[in-house]
């Protein structure tokens, strides 16, 4: 549960641009570099301000990325001539565009912007591999575990600590690589962290933990927003995904695809 | 150390439990009285607003630091509570009826965001009151005819049937009043059956429920006061600022009044007003020491962020129960002196599971 992976989405995003623009690496570079670079802080960070506090209650762990969120924010705000303003990372598909069926003036021309096909892809490809991890994978099953139940997955031998720093490393590597694909479309500044609020109501509708129901979940919000949009008076749009949270819990208080269970004493 | 002679069963809840108590809270309050007296108009102002925190202090901390309850959106709360003061009062209502309408609305708009709360818990509550909070936050910026939208809305002076209470003054033992009472009621509450079972439920709802309590009623209640007193202070906030703007009552605020109580010190009434000495210091602090760091450091736009940030990871890592938990281990190691214990506020441990699985 983390409060500050908008946050990270941005340090992710300025890592991009900071390796482009200063060390002059060319794209690719800089994406591995960054998302590497991210995977490292995320662990650096388990281990030094997660840890120390494990057995205690999730509200501790929840204040505890706020204050990561704001210190990253404020951090990246102090860096002199860079951290106030806004920046365009520069890709090598920025306005590029697919042509099928033929001539652009044609009718019947299906244009698409490369931009957001990128967009499209890597989250495909992203959410694949994902999901392959925690269905098939040791460490994703093992992961799951430990996010149900830390004692009992204590219990089976599975190391948590270790983990949980892996667990980090993970989020913080998937938060840079949002970035990345977010920063041409929304430039990157200091406080492109709040779009990553964005992703919990999708999260909740479709259920912590169950990554196929954070997808439909997402599609959801999604589809709700634009249609809304479209329907609906101004104004609508943006609180639209919330009302469907809302009403989401209310309804289904275990998520899209959760599973209903209690506790036995 | 001090010993008390317990002769009576009254002695267990009354709020005074001996004469120290009387005598340091009466100082308290007397320096409080002489206030306008002793600080110049800015510091009055300041206090005057740690006042409010405070009230909106106690109200959070009813719902997280007592029931348990997690709120990302109790700014909402406040911002119901200010916009329907100001509403009201530009209407000409007199001050405690326009009060009593904000505290009443924002206990209704707590009752219906608490729907969700009986369903749901921990983290996922907060989900629920997040997006609670931008909801609100939306509503005030388009409901223009009665908002004022983005351009925001002016107050009058509170009118106290026909007395206006114009001057810094005034404001000031108006917000006194009103933040003792609530303090007083708080405090009643919590040694009440309806107080002990908040209490009850933070602890462990499974136990509670097999003792009798009915959890949707009183996580309800819980919540719906914890909204009126949001409520009351935004009341009070909206006239101290006299103007108000859907901006003010953001997540970010929402963030603040959580920030305020777990650094005063969650689970404890004092909690609520060292928080908001914490919170409204803060600034000034900053402001303070800025000139004498080397300017690369001190004149960063974000220098407050860090700081809050380094002060909430600080106070979450190494003081979990915040100021009032560091005090009450200072006072005990004074008290025992020689006796003092490393282990004796060690907390018990308890593994992190999934909410989903109650």
């Amino acid at each position: 549960m983390s409060f500050a992976q908008g946050e990270l989405m941005m340090l992710g995003a300025f890592g991009g641009l900071a390796s482009m623009a200063m060390l002059g690496f060319p794209f690719w570079l800089a994406v591995l570099s960054s998302i590497a670079g991210m995977a490292l802080f995320g662990v650096l960070l388990e281990r030094l301000v997660i840890r120390p506090i494990l057995g205690q209650p999730a509200f501790s762990i929840v204040m505890l990325t706020i204050g990561v969120g704001y210190m990253a924010r404020g951090l990246i705000t102090m860096i002199p001539g860079i951290g106030t303003e806004t920046h365009t990372l520069p890709v090598p598909y920025k306005d590029m565009i697919w042509k099928i069926g033929g001539d652009v003036n044609a009718q019947g021309t299906l244009i698409l912007n490369v931009e957001q096909m990128a967009v499209i892809g890597s989250t495909a490809v992203l959410c694949l591999m994902l999901f392959a991890l925690f269905k098939y994978s040791k460490l994703g099953i093992a992961m799951q575990a430990s996010s149900q139940n830390q004692l009992a997955a204590y219990y089976m031998g599975i190391p948590v600590k270790r983990l949980n720093g892996l667990v980090w490393g993970l989020a913080a590597a998937v938060a840079a690589i949002a970035g990345l694909l977010l920063a041409p479309i929304t430039y990157v500044h200091a406080n492109m962290g709040f779009i990553g609020l964005k992703a919990f109501p999708a999260a909740v509708a479709g259920g912590f933990g169950s990554l196929p129901g954070a997808i439909v979940g997402g599609l959801i919000i999604g589809t709700v927003e634009s249609l809304s949009g479209f329907y609906l008076p101004d104004g609508f749009k943006d609180i639209a995904p919330y009302v469907v949270v809302l009403i989401m819990l209310m309804v289904k208080p275990n998520g899209l695809f959760g599973e209903k269970l209690r506790k036995k004493v | 150390m001090r010993f008390i002679f317990k002769t009576d069963y009254g002695q267990d809840i009354n709020l005074a439990k001996h004469g120290g108590h009387v005598f340091w809270y009466s100082v308290l309050l007397l320096m409080l009285l002489a206030a306008p007296w002793l600080f110049a108009e800015y510091y009055l102002a300041q206090l005057t607003f740690i006042l409010i925190y405070a009230v909106a202090g106690l109200g959070l901390m009813l719902a997280v630091g007592f029931t348990g309850l997690f709120s990302l959106g109790h700014a909402a709360f406040l911002g119901v509570g200010a916009y329907t003061q100001a509403v009201l009062t530009n209407a000409g209502l007199p001050f405690p009826i326009a009060l009593a309408c904000a505290a009443g609305l924002s206990a209704a708009v707590g009752l219906i965001v608490g729907l969700p709360a009986l369903r749901v818990k921990g983290i996922y509550l907060g989900m629920a009151t997040l997006s609670f909070g931008f909801i609100v936050e939306e509503v005030f910026a388009r409901w223009e005819s009665v908002t004022g939208g983005n351009a925001g809305i002016h107050i009058k002076a509170p009118d106290l049937f026909g007395w206006k209470l114009g001057s810094g003054e005034a404001f000031y033992f108006l917000c006194l009043v009103i933040a003792i009472g609530a303090t007083l009621a708080i405090l009643n509450l919590l040694r009440s059956p309806t107080g002990r079972a908040f209490v009850a439920i933070r602890d462990s709802e499974i136990s509670a429920q097999s003792m009798g309590i009915h959890l949707a009623r009183y996580k309800t209640l819980s919540f719906a006061l914890s909204a009126a007193l949001a409520g009351i202070a935004g009341a009070l906030y909206a006239h101290k600022l006299q103007f108000i703007s859907p901006d003010q009552f953001n997540l970010l605020q929402s963030i603040d009044l959580l920030l305020m109580i777990v650094v005063g010190g969650l689970g404890s009434v004092h909690g609520a007003f060292l928080g908001a000495i914490f919170l409204i210091s803060m600034p000034q602090a900053i402001a303070l020491v800025k000139d004498y760091l080397p300017a690369a450091i001190g004149q960063a736009p974000g220098l407050q962020g860090v700081v809050y940030g380094m002060v909430l990871i600080a106070f979450v890592l190494l003081e979990p129960l915040g100021l009032y938990g560091r005090w009450l281990k200072i006072r005990t190691y004074l008290q025992t002196f020689p006796f003092y214990r490393k282990g004796m506020f060690k907390r018990q441990k308890t593994y992190q599971k999934s909410d989903r699985l109650k």
